[in-house]
Parts: structure tokens; C-alpha cells; sequence
């Protein structure tokens, strides 16, 4: 084994070459991830598949993983090179988030070495999809009240409850899921993470429609799920330390050295469809208030991209966590983007005809969806708990759940 | 501010700010309220010697940086003049020497040299013309046989009365035109403006068929847009460096407030209302701080992206800096809008901040004219 590590300005350019040699442009659905059918998205995964075993064979899958489990072992700035690089190419977007951060990440972190050796390099090849099983129904951002429980049957762990919010679970294949293994400790003490696979009986998929018809996100249901203590990741009830890993992985997103996915402001065309397109659509480029709301948006565009780079080198360099006011300004920021789409497009955006569907139908749901942006992933409230109290220092929002045994944290109104 | 300074810009930074906090503390320019240029001439003097004023001029004209990334090394400095509310015309000195730098005549080169040496300050008139829109120029240069010739009026002016010299920029009939002239020369009238910034001053200038020789013209006759250009892009760097600096100061004495003012028995940083406010400032100051160190990276390197990430900037900043500064002032409660807090002096920083060198609409204009491919109303 060579311990030389390439300079990040050669592997560049040869990931450039590469990628030039390799990689398509990208479609609009790589970025919207949108498909008209479930045939559609199912033809889209295949290739997303395809797209990450190129990567793979190509020898660029898996930079910032241990070359042990098929990765390059190589630095965040190089994945980052990578990403600039890929603005403008197809790259497999149904697998970066969540299957390479969180779930990867964690598993990098947490699990043990077959499990490891077992799952990273399929990931690596396109073999495995993973989702992320966190949220429950009566949950919300509380992750940590997790109720699905998990008993021991000898060897194995038998699972119940519900999962919901996970997205794409109906054609992925693993999943990473939070489960309550004991009820008598505070809530954060009895959890315990375990590896999950999707395609069994035991485990029921139920789509769920959201306002704009469209149905990518899942709700599962486990009865009598059997597990076996080797699929177990870290420790009995210490779920809650890899819980805290889990969702600082799952708010880096994006800016995870995991994830393969074009970084940079070149990418507008991909974009379906962009602020320019809508206002030109809708006659309005001549107009000083469509200029005006065109600029906001751009500016937004350059400040998002530069204020990830500050939260990435912060990360970096180990001075800070600042994935939470990433995830504030980011959420605030598209919601503004949407309004601005909405308001370009006009009268357009609230009826149109089949054949204006992209420039003008997209708008209008795109308003409706908006606090989407604000809600998934935690919501920004929930950043704003976070960097006002461990960002700022500011005293801690008062509980009903601490320092109590977790079967004893009300989890609804007192029933006279 | 960058997370990761080289030991050198480091020492640049802590100096400036040393020295401002002996030379400039906020007890002095609230004395100096009423003064009529606002600091000391030996004050510049020791800043110039500190490089306030040499960042942007090349090394073979007197001038170099630390980083050999000019605007980098100055956003530094501006960044603690807004931290500590300094006063001095930092933005229109080094917006002149850099477009005196590589400048061939005789007057070029000594005023440029003056500046470097920080014994004479130059005024831009570029603060509030309207560079961005040439139908609407105020200020109209002729030829007139072998002289340029100079009407019009440009307001505000920072520090026109105190400036030895003039940058006038002026539509022609073939383009922008920029001409170096002195502050005494017969037709420039100068008028002192009352303003919002105690530590600033300004005034407006007319030209009255003011005359200058050929030799006066800073770049070609008619084809100034170019470096106007970069000169708004420099500027717009400072300003956001500066107004940055002024927010982050504003940003923790409120932040200290809230943890030390008590109400109904709790701190003001116990209530859930203000810790999501202070939260979303938050935001916006690190996304302030971001775009800040973006725009002065490009326009350092001269990317394709300069000029809109330098206008992302300037309309970013220009929009978040009065509006955190007053979130501050409201979080404060009436002490707030006093005169005897310190607050204030970074309320009127950032808000005068905002306007000159374009307002946020004005480049956000400019970045939709850039970002739809339509450059017709970019200086021509």
C-alpha cells in the first residue's frame, strides 16, 4: 500500500478528466428528482445504480471512505474538488442523501468491522439503498422519543411500531432505524440503533401523498420484525450517542465529505425551471420589479453556496458546528426562492394548460410545498433551539421528559 | 471574517485593531461629533504607514499586500474600522489609488504617491453617481480642443472637504470617463451635507465648467466602464468588510445584553421569542460573513463571478446590516435609540453603508441584468 496521498489539485484534474470522459449532463431530474410515474423513478434508480457502479469502477466512489471498504481514503477538500467538478454531469442523486450521509456515515462510524465490510462496499458499488428510519408519527422533531420498540428473543430482537417521513423507502433496501429498547431509563438512555432490511413480510410500505400528488415519501410499519443482535449498531442503549452522530451527518447533507454531488453556482440549467425562464415566460424581463425579485434570487443562490463553504471549513477545521445556521439560512432562504418563482410567474402559476405544466405549474406547487424546505430534515425551529442554545450559549428550553423514567414522559394530554 | 488567516494577516488585523481602539475609542468620536473632518490628519498619516491606503496598488507603483490578494488583506482592515466604528475615507482612498495604480502622468503618480503616503486623502464621487444607469448620469465630460471639460453635481461626497484631490466620473459622449482633479480648481464648489454618521462626513460637489488638461484623464476617454467597474466591485468589498465588522459588534453587545438584562425574573436570553430572533440574526450574520469573504476572494482573483458575487454581496449585507442593527436596537428597548449607548454608532455605520456604492435594489438590478446575459445598462 502506497501511503502517498494525491495533492487535491492533481486529483482534480483527473477527476475532471474522468468525469468529462465518463459522465453525461446532467437531467433535470437528477436535481428536482421528480418523476411523472412510478415506472419512471424506478427506470431512474436503475440508472442512478449504473451511474454509482461507473463511479466505482472508475475508481472515485467512496473518497472520503477507508480504502479497506472500497473507498479511496482520501480528505474532505478532495471530495469537495470532486463535487466542483461534477456541476454540469449526471451523478447518481437518489443515492447521495440519504444512503452515503446519513446511513453510510454512520455505519462508518458505529459499526462493527463485518458489518462494515459487509455493507460499505456494496454502497460504494450501487448495490445497496439505504433510508434513514428516525422520525415517528408522534414524533415530530422530539427524534429521541422514539416508541418503536425492540425486545430480545434470545439471539435476535423482535421490532414493532411505525417509522414515518422516510423517503423512497418503497424501492430501497436497508434501512437504519432508532428503536426504544428499555422504558425505564430517561428517554435519551434506552435506545438502540439497528440494521434493518426493507424487503421482508414483517415490514409493511405505505406511500404518502403530499399536497402536489406526488408520493416519494414512506410510512412503515413493523410487526413482529425479527433482528438478529449481529445487525445491532454500537452498543444496548446507547442509541442516543449515535442518534446525536446520526443527525449531525443527516444536517450536514450536502456538505458531508460522504456525498457525491455537484457543488457550485454553474448549474442553473439543471435547474427546472430557473427565475430567468419563469419571468421570460411570463413576459416580465423587461419589467424593473421581475429584475429586482431575479437579482434577490440570484444573491440568495451566491449566498447559500458561500455561506455552506464557511460552515464546511468551520466543520473542517474542527472550530465549530455550524450545520444547524446552514440548515436555518438554507430553509428560510428557499422559502424566499419559491415565493419569488411564484410571484415571476403570475396569474400563470394558480391555472395552466398541459403544455405550460413545467414553466408555470411548477411554480404554483412549488408555493404550496414551500415550507417543506422548512420542515424536513428538523425543523427550523428546531435550529433555532440549537443555535441559540449551543451556538450562542443561551439557558435551554424547559422539558417535561428529563430525569424521569422514559414510560412515564406524558405523550398526550392527562385524560380525566 | 476568514476562519483561517495567515500569521502575517493575523498580525495585520490585530494591529489595525490595536491601534484603532488607542487612537479612535468611542469616547473620542463621540467628542469629535462636531469636528469638521471627524479624525487627524496624523491619525491617517499612521494608518496609511499601516497599509490602510497601499492594498490595492501594485508593487511596482509603491503600493502590495501582505497575501498578494489585495482586497483580501484590505477586507481585513475594513472589517475593524466597522468594528470599531473608525472613521477616515477608507473605501474613496483606496477606490482612487487603486485606479491611480499603473497610471502613466506626472499627477497621477504624486497623488498616488500622497496616498500611500496617507498625506492627502482623494475623494471617489463615485458613492452615490449613478455608474450603474449612464441615461441618468449626473455629471457630463467634454472635450474642448485639447482639455476636458466638466459640468455637473455628485452628492454625498465622503470627505470631499478634507480631499486634495477629485476622482470625477461623468458620462461623455463616447462612455463613462473618469479625470483626477484638484479639489481648488476654479468652478468645483464644495458644500458641507449634514448625514446620519457622526464619525462621517460628507459634502456635495458641483462642477461649474471645471477644466482640466487631457493629461488629467485616469484611463482612456469614453472607456472608463471597465475599470469603474472593478472600482465598484473594490468598493463594494470594503463596504461589505466594514459593515460586517459593525454587525458582529452590535450582534454580541446585544448578545451580552440578553444574558444580563433581567425581566419577570429571567434573563432576556431565557425566553424562547428572543432566542429564535437571536438565532435568525445569527444566521444572517454568518451568511453576511460569508458573502463578505466570497466577494473579497473573487474579486481578488478576478473570477468570472466577481462582479456578482461582489453585488450578491453588496445587496446581501446592504439589506441584513440595518436590519440586524435595529433588531439590536429593538432588543434593547429604549436605551437602544440613545445617544449615550454605544449601539448606535454601528446602527449608523451599517445604514450609511447600504447606500453608497449602490443600494441593494440597485445591484440587485445589476445582478439580474448579469445573470439573464443582458449587459445594456452596464456601464458602457
Amino acid at each position: 500500500m502506497n501511503d502517498y496521498m494525491e495533492s487535491v489539485e492533481d486529483f482534480r484534474l483527473r477527476a475532471r478528466a474522468w468525469i468529462k470522459g465518463n459522465l453525461g449532463p446532467t437531467l433535470p431530474q437528477d436535481v428536482s428528482q421528480s418523476c411523472d410515474s412510478d415506472d419512471e423513478e424506478l427506470v431512474a434508480v436503475a440508472r442512478d445504480r449504473r451511474l454509482q457502479r461507473r463511479m466505482f469502477d472508475g475508481g472515485f466512489a467512496g473518497i472520503c471512505f477507508p480504502r479497506e471498504y472500497g473507498g479511496l481514503g482520501l480528505t474532505a477538500s478532495h471530495q469537495r474538488a470532486f463535487n466542483e467538478e461534477l456541476v454540469g454531469h449526471e451523478f447518481p442523486s437518489r443515492l447521495s442523501v440519504p444512503t452515503f450521509s446519513p446511513c453510510a456515515a454512520v455505519l462508518l462510524e458505529f459499526g462493527t468491522p463485518e458489518q462494515k465490510a459487509r455493507h460499505l462496499p456494496a454502497i460504494l458499488k450501487g448495490d445497496e439503498v439505504w433510508v434513514q428510519m428516525l422520525s415517528e408519527p408522534g414524533g415530530g422533531s422530539d427524534v429521541a422519543g422514539a416508541t418503536t420498540s425492540a425486545v430480545r428473543d434470545g439471539g435476535a430482537w423482535v421490532l414493532n411500531g411505525s417509522k414515518v417521513w422516510t423517503s423512497r423507502a418503497w424501492w430501497a433496501d436497508w434501512g437504519l432505524i432508532l428503536t426504544r429498547t428499555n422504558w425505564n431509563v430517561p428517554k435519551h438512555q434506552g435506545l438502540t440503533v439497528f440494521i434493518l432490511p426493507l424487503r421482508q413480510p414483517s415490514v409493511e410500505i405505505r406511500r404518502i401523498e403530499r399536497l402536489n400528488g406526488e408520493s416519494e415519501a414512506c410510512q412503515e410499519f413493523l410487526t413482529d420484525v425479527r433482528v438478529p443482535d449481529s445487525d445491532r449498531v454500537g452498543e444496548l442503549d446507547a442509541g442516543w450517542t449515535i442518534g446525536t452522530r446520526w443527525m449531525y451527518h443527516e444536517r450536514s447533507g450536502s456538505n458531508s465529505p460522504y456525498v457525491t454531488r455537484p457543488i457550485g453556482l454553474r448549474n442553473e440549467s439543471a435547474e427546472e425551471p430557473t427565475v430567468v425562464d419563469i419571468a421570460r415566460k411570463a413576459g416580465r424581463l423587461a419589467d424593473p420589479l421581475a429584475h429586482d425579485l431575479i437579482g434577490e434570487s440570484r444573491a440568495l443562490d451566491i449566498v447559500t453556496h458561500a455561506l455552506r463553504g464557511r460552515v464546511a471549513t468551520a466543520a473542517a477545521s474542527g472550530q465549530a458546528d455550524h450545520s444547524a445556521i446552514d440548515r436555518l439560512f438554507t430553509g428560510m432562504a428557499r422559502v424566499r426562492q419559491a415565493t419569488i418563482a411564484f410571484d415571476l410567474a403570475g396569474s400563470a402559476a394558480g391555472a395552466w394548460t398541459e403544455a405550460e405544466e413545467g414553466e408555470m405549474g411548477a411554480p404554483g406547487m412549488e408555493f404550496l410545498l414551500r415550507q417543506t424546505s422548512c420542515i424536513g430534515g428538523g425543523t427550523t425551529e428546531i435550529a433555532r433551539n440549537v443555535i441559540s442554545e449551543r451556538v450562542l450559549g443561551m439557558p435551554r428550553e424547559p422539558t417535561g421528559d428529563r430525569n424521569i423514567p422514559f414510560r412515564d414522559v406524558p405523550r398526550g394530554p392527562k385524560r380525566v | 471574517m476568514w476562519q483561517i488567516l495567515s500569521s502575517d494577516q493575523t498580525l495585520l488585523r490585530d494591529t489595525t485593531a490595536r491601534f484603532l481602539i488607542d487612537q479612535v475609542p468611542l469616547s473620542r468620536l463621540r467628542r469629535d461629533r462636531h469636528d469638521p473632518a471627524g479624525f487627524d490628519s496624523s491619525y491617517w498619516k499612521s494608518g496609511a504607514e499601516m497599509g490602510w491606503t497601499s492594498l490595492l496598488v501594485d508593487e511596482e507603483h509603491g503600493g502590495g499586500s501582505l497575501s498578494g490578494r489585495g482586497p483580501v488583506d484590505l477586507a481585513l482592515i475594513a472589517y475593524e474600522f466597522g468594528r470599531h466604528a473608525a472613521p477616515g475615507p477608507l473605501v474613496d482612498c483606496n477606490v482612487v489609488a487603486s485606479a491611480l495604480s499603473g497610471q502613466e502622468g506626472d499627477l497621477h503618480r504624486a497623488v498616488l504617491a500622497d496616498l500611500i503616503g496617507g498625506t492627502t486623502i482623494s475623494a471617489a464621487c463615485l458613492g452615490a453617481a449613478p455608474w450603474h444607469d449612464p441615461d441618468a448620469a449626473t455629471v457630463r465630460i467634454l472635450r474642448d480642443g485639447g482639455d476636458i471639460l466638466i459640468d455637473g453635481a455628485v452628492r454625498p461626497v465622503e470627505s470631499a472637504e478634507q480631499a486634495a484631490h477629485l476622482l470625477v466620473t461623468g458620462m461623455s459622449e463616447s462612455g463613462l470617463t473618469q479625470v483626477l482633479v484638484c479639489a481648488t480648481a476654479p468652478g468645483v464648489a464644495i458644500t458641507t451635507l449634514k448625514g446620519i454618521d457622526v464619525t462621517r462626513r460628507f459634502a456635495s460637489v458641483t462642477f461649474d465648467g471645471v477644466r482640466a488638461p487631457a493629461s488629467a484623464l485616469v484611463g482612456a476617454f469614453g472607456r472608463a466602464g471597465e475599470q469603474v467597474s472593478r472600482q465598484i466591485q473594490q468598493a463594494a468589498v470594503i463596504l461589505c468588510a466594514e459593515a460586517v465588522g459593525a454587525m458582529d459588534t452590535a450582534f454580541q453587545m446585544t448578545v451580552d445584553w440578553a444574558f444580563s438584562r433581567y425581566t419577570f425574573g429571567r434573563a432576556l436570553a431565557s425566553y424562547q421569542a428572543l432566542k429564535h430572533r437571536f438565532a435568525d440574526m445569527k444566521a444572517s450574520l454568518e451568511a453576511s460573513h460569508a458573502i463578505s469573504d466570497a466577494a473579497a476572494d473573487a474579486v481578488a482573483d478576478r473570477t468570472d463571478l466577481a462582479a456578482e458575487t461582489a453585488s450578491a454581496a453588496k445587496s446581501y449585507v446592504g439589506e441584513q446590516g440595518p436590519e440586524l442593527a435595529q433588531e439590536c436596537v429593538q432588543l434593547h428597548g429604549g436605551i437602544g435609540v440613545t445617544y449615550e449607548h454605544d449601539l448606535h454608532f454601528f446602527l449608523r455605520r451599517v445604514t450609511l453603508d447600504r447606500l453608497l456604492y449602490g443600494t441593494p435594489a440597485e445591484h440587485r438590478r445589476m445582478l439580474a441584468f448579469m445573470h439573464t446575459g443582458q449587459f445594456k445598462d452596464k456601464p458602457a
